[in-house]
């Protein structure tokens, strides 16, 4: 559990502080997300967590004990750590990046190695192909999850992540901050994340801080923040378009289970029976599986005009992209507008075929809200 | 300054005329003569050839230690660094006579004050590229390191120098070239090497002397300079590869 007091936070020469009298409690387990206007005073406060700036007066606890009492290199190695601009270090590889902090702590050699090859895996990152190369030979998007790697090495308890996923497209952002969340699933640390993107606040956070000039202005949970949002100011960062925000908040697999979809066609069901399944309902494609339940495209009955007798693979139009079940439904949304199609295919992690998200089932959702 | 003068003219005069088997002149050409001077003392040239070697490796080292030490001191003290720096520049600009003869009072005729000479002029080029070489670190870079639990100590010797070493080896380089020249005039106040052999050729107007001293000089200059910049080269083409992109 971390809890600010009273902090205040005046940087020398500045007229106004970064940071006024704020008081915050994050409770273990919690993704806290502080979300505000550039300049309102996030990054400070997370860095007054670590003690990269040292708050000008009031209090922090962590786990009950006065953090500005404990020795900073000590707090700091218990604490993961991940800038917007990552700073992998760009003479070490990969491996020793993400070493960092074990040699630090001074592990033994087996542990640090075995260590680091599953904390690349967890990220998604293959220890073999990548953990010897150099951070200017990944994508921004592995370099990313290199940071979160590093930042995890050693297990903290508490993660401070500053607009972790800042520096990506929105697809692999998307990708990224679903990947982080299954990750905190079974880890189950306390975070304090920072991000000026109220969508990623939404869906990232147990909890939303939103801050104005330094102030705490609201903290609450993401619904409680949408549905009663404490001021204008507030209400205005969260935009008009509340209902449409939720959807930030609903996982597929959440619906994924009460929709009513045909069952997918096999790669070697053949045409002739295609048809006549999709000619009986008032669907018009069908999605097609191998017989591993993995995905291979679509077909739709269009396609299929005139054609007897043959296989459905013949027939198979590949799709471009995908979400997986714990994707939110913008996500699905996101990807529908991407590629101008009305519906999405959901897989899990093997690409094996969950089912089918369309925007009718989006519009459902929203205007049950309302 | 005179003496700078002198070789010029000598110079111009043996080479527009003098240089082979002058016509009419009973004496063998310049280039011949050395030839027989190489082949009569090379004794005596290879050992101030070595002499002089040693001279700019003990002072070179020196130096490096010292600078790298004042680039990462004014590096955390910026308030230090426009001070720190100028007065290197001002060392750079003594002339070379008059900074050797300045330092015969306090370390006597010899060695010592050839290498304390030579120290004084390497400390500009590295001091500085040690510093600036710090300085354009990333602070991502270095804020995520210390953010990370790492001491100042493992922040400066497992981050810092590292990403700043082929900068650091560049300035080591300018440096060690500029005195390999600075060190033959350091035979003036005794400090040996092949300045001497350029020194007695001209008091003794004996021209394979000089030619040999100052070809020499010219020889331990270009080796130091290829092997320095090979070094770099390596240095900066791993670290070209790792800061890319950053
Ligand atoms: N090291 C510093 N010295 C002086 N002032 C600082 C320092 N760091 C931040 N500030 C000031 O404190 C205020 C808050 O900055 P902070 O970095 O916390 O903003 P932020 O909310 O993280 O903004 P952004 O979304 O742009 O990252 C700003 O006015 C900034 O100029
Ligand atoms: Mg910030």
């Amino acid at each position: 559990m971390i809890k600010i007091e009273n902090v205040t936070k005046k940087f020398p020469g500045m007229e106004i502080p970064a940071v006024k009298d704020l008081n915050l409690e994050i409770k273990e387990g919690d993704i806290c997300v502080l979300v505000g206007p550039s300049g309102c005073g996030k990054t400070t406060t997370m860095k007054m967590i670590n003690r990269i700036h040292e708050p000008t007066s009031g209090s922090i606890y962590i786990d009950g004990q006065d953090a500005l009492k404990m020795n900073p290199i000590k707090l700091r190695l218990d604490i993961g750590y991940v800038i917007q601009e990552i700073g992998l270090f760009p003479h070490m590889t990969i491996e020793e990046n993400v070493a960092t902090v074990p040699n630090e702590k001074k592990w033994p050699k087996e542990k640090t190695k075995k260590k680091v090859a599953e904390m690349l895996t967890l990220v998604g990152l293959d220890p073999e192909l990548h953990g010897k190369r150099y951070p200017s030979e990944l994508s921004g998007g592995q370099r990313q999850r290199v940071g979160v790697a590093r930042a995890m090495a050693t297990d903290p308890p508490i993660m401070l992540m500053d607009e972790p996923f800042g520096a990506v497209d929105p697809i692999t952002r998307a990708k990224l901050q679903n990947e982080f969340l299954r990750i905190q699933e079974r880890v189950g640390k306390t975070i304090v994340f920072v991000t000026h993107d109220i969508d990623e606040a939404i869906k990232m956070g147990d909890t939303i801080a939103v801050m104005r000039d330094g102030e705490l202005v609201q903290h609450a949970s993401p619904n409680d923040l949408l549905s009663a949002p404490a001021d204008e100011f507030v209400s205005s960062l969260v935009g008009r378009n509340r209902s449409i925000k939720r959807l930030h908040l609903i996982r597929i697999r959440e619906i994924l289970s009460d929709l009513d979809r045909p069952k997918p066609a096999k790669v070697d069901t053949s045409v002739d029976d295609i048809r006549k399944q999709l000619d009986e309902s008032d669907i018009r494609s069908v999605m097609v599986v191998d017989r591993d339940n993995k995905l291979k495209g679509i077909i739709g009955i269009n396609d299929l005009k005139k054609k007897t007798g043959e296989q459905a693979a013949d027939y198979i139009q590949e799709l471009d992209q995908s979400v997986t079940s714990d994707a939110t439904l913008n996500d699905a949304l996101s990807v529908m507008l991407e590629c101008g199609e009305g519906y999405v295919a959901v897989v899990n992690e093997d690409d094996q075929y969950q089912g089918t998200i369309t925007l009718g089932d989006l519009l459902n959702v929203v205007k049950e809200d309302e | 300054m005179s003496q700078g003068i002198n070789i010029y003219l000598y110079f111009s005069k043996v080479f527009t005329g003098d240089m082979f088997m002058a016509v009419g002149q009973d004496r063998p050409g310049l280039i011949s003569r050395t030839v027989t001077y190489i082949g009569r003392r090379s004794d005596l040239i290879w050992d101030l050839l070595l002499e002089h070697l040693w001279l700019i490796i003990v002072s070179i080292s020196i130096a490096v230690v010292v600078s790298v030490i004042l680039g990462v001191i004014i590096s955390y003290k910026s308030s230090l660094a426009a001070t720190v720096l100028t007065i290197c520049q001002i060392m750079m600009t003594i002339p070379s006579m008059a900074m050797l003869a300045f330092m015969v009072p306090f370390f006597g005729i010899g060695f010592t004050t050839g290498v304390v000479a030579l120290i004084l002029y390497s400390l500009l080029p590295i001091v500085r590229n040690t510093y600036t070489g710090i300085k354009e670190i990333s602070p991502a870079v270095v804020e995520s390191a210390v953010g990370m639990g790492m001491t100042e100590w493992r922040v400066l010797t497992k981050i810092k120098i590292p990403l700043a070493r082929p900068v650091i080896m560049a300035g080591i380089r300018t440096a060690t070239v500029m005195i390999v020249g600075i060190g033959a005039i350091a035979a003036y106040v005794g400090a040996g090497g092949l300045g001497e052999l350029i020194f007695q050729g001209i008091s003794r107007s004996h021209e394979p002397m000089i030619i040999v001293g100052a070809i020499g000089v010219s020889i331990i200059a270009l080796a130091f300079d290829f092997v320095l910049s090979w070094g770099e080269r390596r240095l900066a083409a791993v670290g070209k590869v790792r800061e890319a992109k950053q």
